[in-house]
């Protein structure tokens, strides 16, 4: 019998070797004279097990991991042995890499997963094996009920955005389908621009049809026939991965000018996007797939009255999107059953940085900080205390250690000065310096900035050149004082979220770090940021 | 009227479009109602309240870039920028705090720390936005020091010869950018680059001379510094005085300001509230007035009594009555319809008016004629037959109106170039181009533009054309029947149907007069015919025609076939040669034509206040030019 081993296709775990892997592990089948057949889905995303190598034997996915080159010969003496020779996953236990039946690994097993519930588990490509673990149920429901019962299912799911602003996902269906237009649009923020944060790449190469289907669910919603997938161009195999599966869905009338026979009309053409970190602000986007600069918009007029093409448009992250199958598909109260407070559903947080259990860690809202750093993440890899997290990318505030126990929920960060955004978490050991880093958030705005608004073309430059001037100890306080002047007339004076929130970093730097800014530790007050 | 010197009045951003609500609101305890769509900005300055802005002016889309117009609002979270916020009722602004002015300050901080100190030195020292509102909001000092990035070494483009590009002084506003895309449409400027690296540039490596640029001079009038400078104020300085007047150039007739300093003009500005121009000019109007101390300018009086003799100049009292003696010894010698004048369109109403009264009171006799005889006199004769009044139906307003435009024998872009600004205006927004002329005039395609038909027709078939269009629009019922029975003579009208019905006027037919293939026809046709509001814009391609008149006539039966008459958005457009080619048609400068377009035959007309005119030759007008 073919033995099937699985290695995914994902561009974290091809970047930490897998293609080589799955390579090696193939020549050594042949060598060893068994067959195996190599299956590339996504991946379950335990980054920090990529290479991850999964064995199916009797309906169970034995994983290793993470396997490096020197590793394989003795992992397919296990896996693969010669001439045949029966497999005996007693004997596995043995091998260091060893991580047991994966669908019982405790990182898996303790979340709860909606979005990522097919990741790795299928071939991404494979409408059929799609549709086996329960996709296009969601869109069965919406086609079969109609726009007004779709946005009345969203809106009570309490789905809020998942790409930054948390806005009532709902509410913007609403708005949308009110919209007067000839043309209205559903456009998928995939630029995933946010330091630390790779769901929506990860969900894009495992289970592709999943955002096809949120897309059309949108699109039923708000009676728009036409989306637009804007992808960072960073992510070279998500584009091709997507792509092909566009054409899938084509092919299998998903897409097209009658949606599985219905009298609706809906097709996606993916965009790769221009490359700065504003593109994936929603009105520079906008800009950006219409042709133009990726400039920020004034606002009014709202994208979902005045969007791309001057039609309403309906904006929302790949999650939010992909979120919407499952509430179809299950019910808008048993989504609104997971959950805390204002923010319900569940939350795919990607922890990275210096962390030991690097991946995304899909759970319902409400679960704390340190429980997904601690218990998830296994603390830093560094194995040195935790000096500070930045949650919610890279305009995030930096979370000292007395922070670890707010409760992950968009309300909870918010009083305690931080931003859940979309979901990253990038952990950084006591060895950081945070005056660098607070340097590197003013240097970052200054190199991703549009530049259409003075506070932040010119300030964040301004910001650079106070914080190297900081570093040389002249002046300190009257330096201090200026880099906080400039951080007020960021917050209030920018055009948008990242001149405005850049100081969010920069400040929270200072706080938790002032030491490193050459001022006595505890001088500054957390208040003062 | 020369008056001081004074910058026109800027409201900030756009008068909303007509039709919204009133919206009652309150801005630092002033009341003040507004229609809907009105800026809080535009709302304040209205209330006789200033809010320091940079990047707006109400020529422009509000744009929100500069951030010194923050304000707060009673309800609403952070200080947002009143350029971009919407009046709403009951909204209560206030615009000046101690939070507003610290923020004010702050960026006009941030903009100085890259701009270069040398006010005093500065073209446009005293006469610069950013200098005024630096000012205003209180800037003291900058903390950030001069040490740091900037562009204060930016080279300069003074490839263009009417202005110079600074860049150095550039705020990066894009209100250069804006004024090229949105009033010009020349599209030729841009902002490239992200950040502190963003400049204004031709998105090519060309300098603007070379560029698409079209010396408009928009937005070096848009421009708040001296990045973008006339280098006539650089040379001379800023004007002292101005006076109001008309361009001369084209038919348009934009209104401008002639600013001077002493007797130099140093800049002509078009003004807002011109009509024909609301604050836009081309390069002519604009740059091109070296005319005025031009060395062959005339600016005595001169005689000479024989064509082989120098001129000599005189006091007027001396060339006048030279020239009336003369005069009146021709008319001696040869008789009272031996003299006879010719009046200018360029010339004001009061001025045509009493060079025809001249020739018909003092001379006796109805020898005047026009200039316009050569290039709209088909216009004034058939739309007086058709319409019943020797004009145009709309102000140049009523483009930005229209659904379908029509242009038949103009090529508006370098002939009315203010006008085809506003038209490509109405065309960027969506309405569609029909363009009838042998020639790929530039609107045919240009920048977000593109002609939906263009029939390519032989020179000389205008006519054929014209009926065949028409021809399709009643062969397939597309006719306003309403507009017909209400507004038109119905036996006219059979007689006109039955008329263009006739198959030499199908578009198979005209296909072979005219070159254009017959289903390109019939797709204009139905596209004019279809549209909510349909504007027909003709120039000197189809006057300048021995069928002249009757292709105006040709004109004015579709428009009316297909009710595209009498409100705004439609109508018989004809794009003239000169200023004020109606006023001196208007005035009577026609040899059979009286003051109010009163034939000379009518007994009744003369018998009123026109008493002074000629009896003895009333019942033969002689034409000068076909004598
Ligand atoms: C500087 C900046 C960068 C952003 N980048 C992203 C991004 O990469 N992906 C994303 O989904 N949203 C991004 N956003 C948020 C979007 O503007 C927008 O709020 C979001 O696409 C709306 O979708 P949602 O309601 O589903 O979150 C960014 C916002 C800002 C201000
Ligand atoms: S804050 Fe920065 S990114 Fe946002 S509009 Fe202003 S310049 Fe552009
Ligand atoms: S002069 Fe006119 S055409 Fe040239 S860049 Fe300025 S606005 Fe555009
Ligand atoms: S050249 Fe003038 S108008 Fe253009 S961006 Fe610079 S300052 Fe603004
Ligand atoms: S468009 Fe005509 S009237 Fe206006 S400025 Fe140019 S030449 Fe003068
Ligand atoms: S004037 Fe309002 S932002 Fe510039």
């Amino acid at each position: 019998m073919t033995t099937t081993i699985f290695i995914a296709r994902d561009s974290t775990a091809i970047a930490v070797g897998a293609d080589g892997i799955a390579a090696q592990i193939s020549a050594q089948c042949d060598q060893n004279q068994h067959p195996v057949q190599i299956a590339r889905p996504g991946s379950r995303g335990m980054y920090w097990a990529e290479p991850l190598v999964e064995v199916e034997i009797n309906g169970v996915r034995h994983g290793f991991g993470p396997v490096t080159s020197d590793a394989v010969a003795g992992l397919c003496d296990l896996i693969c042995p010669l001439d045949r020779a029966p497999i005996d996953p007693k004997v596995f236990k043995q091998h260091p890499l060893y991580l047991g039946d994966l669908s019982h690994h405790a990182y898996l097993a303790a979340q709860q997963r909606l979005l990522f519930a097919r990741a790795g588990l299928i071939d991404a490509l494979d409408l059929t094996q799609y549709e086996r673990l329960g996709g296009l149920r969601g869109l069965r429901r919406a086609l079969a009920s109609n726009s007004q019962s779709i946005i009345d299912q969203i809106t009570e799911s309490g789905l809020r955005g998942r790409g930054g602003a948390a806005f009532p996902a709902g509410i913007k269906l609403k708005a949308a389908a009110e919209a007067e237009g000839v043309n209205k649009y559903i456009v998928c923020n995939a630029d995933e621009g946010d330091s630390g944060t790779f769901a929506d790449r990860l969900l894009m190469e495992a289970d592709p049809f999943q955002i096809i289907e949120g897309m059309l669910i949108a699109a039923l919603a708000t009676g728009a026939t036409r989306g637009y997938v804007y992808l960072r161009s960073e992510y070279p195999l998500t584009a091709s991965l997507f792509g092909q599966a566009l054409v899938l869905a084509r092919e299998h009338g998903l897409l097209g000018p009658s949606i599985y026979g219905s009298s609706h009309s809906f097709d996606i053409e993916l965009r790769i996007g221009a490359g700065a970190y504003i593109c994936g602000e929603e009105t520079s986007l906008l800009e950006s797939i219409e042709g133009r600069r990726p400039e920020v918009r004034s606002k009014p007029p709202l994208p979902v009255h005045h969007g791309l093409f001057n039609s309403p448009t309906v904006i929302n992250n790949v999650l939010t999107l992909a979120s919407m199958t499952s509430i179809m598909a299950e019910g808008a109260q048993a989504y609104h059953d997971l959950g805390a407070g204002t923010s319900r559903g569940t939350q795919p947080f990607q922890l990275a940085g210096n962390i030991r259990f690097g991946g995304v860690v899909e759970v319902p809202f409400g679960v704390s900080l340190r429980t997904l750093i601690e218990e998830f993440g296994g603390g830093t890899a560094s194995g040195r205390p935790i000096k500070a997290v930045q949650t919610g990318g890279p305009l995030g505030k930096y979370l000292g250690v007395r922070q670890l126990d707010v409760p992950m929920t968009y309300e909870d960060l918010a009083s305690a000065g931080g931003l859940l955004g979309h979901g990253g978490i990038v952990v950084f050991d006591d060895s950081v310096d945070m005056a660098q880093q607070a340097r590197f958030a003013m240097a970052f705005c200054a190199a991703e900035s549009c530049g259409k608004c003075t506070p932040c073309r010119i300030g964040s430059v301004r910001g650079v050149e106070i914080l190297d001037r900081i570093k040389t100890g002249k002046n300190l306080e009257k330096e201090i004082k200026l880099l906080d002047e400039l951080c007020v007339t960021m917050t209030d004076a920018s055009l948008c979220a990242m001149g405005s929130m850049t100081p969010n970093p920069v400040l929270s730097a200072l706080t938790i770090g002032p030491e490193d800014f050459g001022l006595p530790a505890g001088s500054r007050h957390p208040t003062e940021s | 009227m020369l008056k001081m010197y004074q910058p026109q009045a800027d409201f900030g951003t756009p008068l909303p479009k007509a039709g919204g609500a009133q919206v009652a609101l309150t801005i630092d305890g002033v009341r003040v109602d507004v229609a809907e769509g009105t800026s809080v900005m535009r709302a304040a300055v209205m209330a006789g309240v200033r809010i320091p802005k940079l990047c707006a002016t109400d020529r422009l889309d509000a744009y929100g870039s500069c951030r010194m117009c923050l304000v707060e609002i009673e309800g609403r979270k952070g200080t947002p920028a009143s350029c971009t916020t919407p009046a709403q009722p009951g909204m209560v602004v206030t615009t000046q705090t101690d939070r507003l002015q610290r923020l004010r300050r702050n960026v006009m901080e941030l903009y100085i720390s890259d701009h270069p100190l040398d006010c005093l030195t500065c073209p446009t020292n005293g006469d610069c936005e950013l200098q005024d509102t630096a000012g205003e909001v209180g800037l003291r000092e900058v903390r950030y020091g001069f040490e740091g990035e900037s562009h204060t070494r930016a080279v300069l483009d003074d490839s263009n010869p009417y202005f110079a590009f600074d860049a150095s002084k550039c705020i990066v506003c894009s209100r250069c950018v804006r004024a090229c895309d949105e009033i010009q449409g020349t599209l030729a400027i841009t902002i490239e680059g992200r950040g502190f690296d963003a400049k204004v540039g031709t998105g090519t490596s060309f300098d603007f001379l070379n560029s698409e640029c079209v010396s408009c001079g928009a937005c070096v009038d848009v421009c708040p510094t001296a990045s973008l400078t006339e280098k006539s104020i650089i040379k001379l300085g800023t004007p002292r005085s101005e006076t109001t007047t008309t361009c001369a150039y084209c038919g348009v007739g934009c209104t401008f300001k002639v600013q001077t300093s002493g007797s130099e003009v140093v800049r002509m500005v078009p003004l807002k509230d011109g009509k024909a121009n609301e604050g836009h000019a081309c390069v002519k109007g604009r740059f091109a007035f070296g005319y005025a101390t031009h060395a062959d300018r005339i600016t005595q009086p001169m005689i000479r009594s024989s064509i082989d003799e120098p001129w000599k100049s005189v006091s007027w009292t001396e060339a006048t009555s030279f020239a009336a003696d003369a005069i009146r010894h021709a008319q001696q010698q040869h008789g009272i319809k031996s003299v006879g004048a010719i009046t200018s369109s360029r010339c004001s109403n009061e001025e045509t008016y009493l060079v025809q009264k001249l020739v018909r009171a003092a001379f006796g006799n109805n020898n005047v004629d026009t200039c316009a005889r050569v290039c709209h006199s088909p216009t004034g004769y058939g739309l007086k037959t058709t319409l019943g009044e020797s004009a145009g139906t709309q102000a140049f307003t009523s483009v930005a109106k229209a659904d379908v435009i029509m242009v038949i024998g103009a090529n508006p872009t370098d002939a009315h170039p203010v006008f085809a600004s506003r038209m490509k205006r109405r065309l960027r927004e969506g309405a569609k181009l029909i363009v009838l002329d042998p020639r790929r005039i530039d609107l045919i395609r240009t920048p977000h533009i593109q002609a939906s038909c263009h029939l390519q027709l032989q020179p000389g078939s205008n006519v054929a054309m014209i009926n065949a269009l028409a021809h399709v629009v009643i062969a397939e019922g597309l006719e306003d029947q309403a507009f017909i029975s209400n507004r038109c003579e119905g036996d006219a009208y059979a007689r006109w149907r039955e008329f263009i019905l006739q198959e030499v006027n199908s578009p198979e037919a005209a296909q072979a007069h005219t070159g254009v293939p017959a289903d390109q026809i019939r797709e204009a046709a139905r596209l004019y015919a279809g549209a909510a509001n349909a504007a027909i814009y003709y120039g000197l391609g189809v006057t300048e025609h021995s069928q002249g008149s009757t292709m105006v006539m040709g004109i004015a039966n579709l428009a009316m076939a297909t009710g595209n008459l009498g409100r705004e958005g439609v109508g018989v457009n004809p794009l003239r040669g000169q200023n004020n080619v109606q006023g001196s048609c208007d005035m009577g400068s026609f040899p059979h034509e009286l003051p109010g377009y009163r034939h000379l035959s009518d007994a009744a007309t003369r018998a009123g206040r026109l008493s002074w005119i000629p009896t003895p030759a009333i019942a033969s007008p002689i034409c000068l030019m076909r004598r």
